[in-house]
């Protein structure tokens, strides 16, 4: 399944909800793109909700990363929530477990926020 | 079928069809499912840097991949005809001023899901990457 993503605000929190694939050439861009869009729309507080991610490569891992200091250098924070197993052991595997604040519960997270 | 060698095309799709011809022989040789996400990842990785770092999407370029198998093993190579490189000196990805970098970890991903990795590069002459996943994997 390709990447898709949608986008709920709870407070002033944006919570993006990502399932499917993020590889190279599906559904990669798209992700880029979304974040440029939170930021442009003057999003700070972003969550990227990886609970239904399947697949990542290190590809998608370097989206994540580009979209973690898209909102850093625009003043902002991303979060992650909901780490499947496989992403956890590649984040775990970059060193980058240690770079995101990473939560798995929703609550939680956005009360990180407050 | 437990061998492949073909020579595929320079595009992303030859990725997707690359590790789903490695995943049907690593599947047949007894690769348990675990074993399989970890190999078809390094291939995935490898093809990736093939066509895309190697062949430069060349449409004049092929992508070499030969699939083998032991008793206990399978053996994947991913040949490109790119203009090479000097795997000694790419940057450390785990370095702390590399770790926001956006790209540059795949070759990292690969050694920590497969057996053995060995990569073969000269300039001018292509990378060749053999990698090796036991069917009792320990990576």
């Amino acid at each position: 399944m390709s990447l898709k993503l949608s986008t709920r605000q709870v407070g002033d929190v944006t919570i993006v909800d990502a399932a499917g694939r993020i590889t190279l050439g599906e559904g990669s861009s798209a992700f880029r793109d979304l974040v440029k869009d939170l930021i442009t729309k003057g999003s700070k507080k972003v969550i990227l909700n990886l609970g239904e991610i399947s697949y990542i490569d290190s590809s998608g891992i370097g989206e994540l990363v580009s979209s973690f200091t898209t909102v850093q250098n625009a003043g902002g924070q991303m979060k992650l929530l909901n780490l499947t197993k496989r992403v956890k052991d590649l984040l775990q595997i970059t060193k980058l477990y240690t770079v995101f604040e990473v939560f798995e519960d929703e609550a939680a997270s956005l009360a990180s926020f407050k | 079928m437990g061998h492949i060698d073909t020579f595929l095309e320079s595009s992303l799709d030859t990725v997707d069809l690359a590790e789903e011809a490695v995943l049907k022989v690593a599947k047949e040789a007894g690769l348990q499912e675990e074993g399989r996400y970890e190999l078809g990842m390094a291939v995935r990785e490898i093809m990736t840097n093939a066509v895309v770092h190697g062949n430069r999407y060349s449409l004049n370029k092929k992508v070499h991949l030969v699939v083998s198998r032991e008793e206990n093993a399978v053996i994947v190579k991913i040949g490109d005809e790119g203009d090479g490189y000097t795997p000694d000196c790419q940057p450390d990805p785990l370095a702390e001023e590399n770790l926001l970098n956006q790209s540059g970890r795949g070759m990292m991903i690969v050694r920590a899901f497969v057996d053995e990795v060995l990569v073969t590069s000269e300039p001018r002459r292509g990378t060749e990457v053999t990698m090796r996943k036991y069917l009792q994997s320990e990576a």
